[in-house]
């Protein structure tokens, strides 16, 4: 099978006549309950959560020593993403489990009929609008994440659920921004 | 005590990248079903027009909060040995901000942005770059931010702990609030729903 053959089109796809539909998609607390039961497994198995945020570090540390040395240098947070010098940085957890995730994302879509190239907005948002702000909330949520420690992975999904006090609070913290701003970006959604 | 398995040495590092590859797998293909994928279906949950990714995400958290405390009652897991980051809560507060307004505004986190890369959505590889980007300016503003980065220390520490409340009477708080916002989630997409074919 070709990969446009993976990606083509499905007209009963969540997005129809401008209207979120979600057709396909399997109930949600079952699904809850099995994102439950992967979690629980990581922590048994591991006596770690999942995350997504470092590797995303590890890049842009990396990246960063190569094209700006000086910056690296007696720069705390950049060290800290590239470890002792000697092993790969990328060798670690993290990376594993994010290529695993973008395959059974995949295979997820696949199955569904849901993997097609395409831009996701509002009926009223045009293409280069919603690029622009992919952009920026990208590079909100960076700087959010590294702030806090973690992203919704780290310290939501799985701080949350070890009680952390700080998992918490962040999780208060990102619903708060999100709602309170809802507003300002609704015709990009809705 | 046998778990968590990895730190009573029941298998190596090399072995713990496969399992993290196929937990990643789990993860991936739960996420995918969960919607996740999808940006407009992230941002809904934000105007209360499907709320289903709220739903996935506290179920959850209820559903492994609930299994590790009965592993933990009965012996088997030492919840001791699992690792969870320490809380700092003013960058805690400000950070989740900052990223709550991106959430938004981008339509994913950094988690469900892979995911929906894999699925095909361009807006989503742009939502990437702009996240390496922010990470960036994190690192050059490091140095001066340091301060407040490192303030407001508590370290290792749980909701019980913090409250010196039993974690059952915790957990039990958890699963009323979660049972509150499903029924709340409900509630708004239904108010949503009526007020758009009102209309």
């Amino acid at each position: 099978m070709s990969i446009k053959e993976w990606f083509h089109h499905h007209d009963h796809d969540n997005v129809q006549d401008g209207e979120l539909t979600p057709k396909h998609y399997t109930n949600p607390y079952l699904i809850g309950l099995l994102l439950g039961i992967v979690l629980l497994a990581t922590f048994v198995i591991m006596g770690r959560g999942m995350g997504a945020s470092g590797v995303l570090s590890t890049v842009v540390s990396v990246g960063v020593e190569k094209v700006l040395p000086a910056s690296v240098e007696g720069n705390e947070f950049y060290q800290g993403y590239l470890g002792d010098g000697e092993s790969n940085p990328f060798k670690n957890w993290l990376s594993f489990e994010i290529i695993g995730m973008i395959i059974g994302g995949f295979i997820s879509g696949a199955i569904s009929g849901r993997n097609k190239i395409t831009i996701e907005k509002g009926p009223r948002a045009t293409n280069k609008m919603r690029l622009a702000l992919a952009f920026v909330g990208g590079s909100l949520m960076g700087f959010g994440a590294k702030m806090a420690r973690g992203c919704t992975s780290g310290q939501a999904l799985t701080g949350g659920t070890m009680l952390s006090v700080g998992g918490w609070v962040f999780m208060l913290a990102v619903f708060a921004g999100a709602y309170a701003f809802a507003y300002f970006v609704r015709r990009q959604w809705t | 005590m046998t778990a968590p398995f990895y730190k009573f040495g029941l298998f190596n590092d090399e072995v713990s990248f496969i399992i993290a590859f196929v937990l990643g797998l789990a993860f991936g293909f739960v996420f995918e079903r969960g919607g996740f994928g999808s940006g407009r279906m992230l941002a809904a949950q934000f105007y209360f027009t499907d709320m289903r990714v709220f739903k996935v995400m506290f179920t959850a958290i209820v559903v492994a909060m609930i299994g590790l405390f009965y592993l933990n009652w009965i012996g088997f897991i030492d919840l001791s040995l699992i690792y969870f980051g320490d809380t700092y809560i003013m960058p805690q507060i400000v950070g989740g901000l900052i990223l709550g307004v991106g959430f938004v505004i981008g339509g994913y986190c950094p988690g469900t942005s892979t995911v929906a890369i894999a699925t095909g959505r361009l807006d989503a590889i742009v939502y990437l770059l702009g996240g390496a980007f922010g990470i960036f300016v994190f690192g050059e503003v490091f140095p001066y931010i340091s301060d407040f980065f490192y303030s407001t220390p508590m370290g290792r520490i749980t909701l019980p702990e913090l409250f010196g409340i039993d974690h059952g009477i915790i957990l039990l708080a958890v699963i009323l609030l979660a049972i509150a916002g499903f029924t709340g989630a409900d509630w708004g997409e239904k108010y949503m729903k009526s007020k758009k074919e009102g209309k």
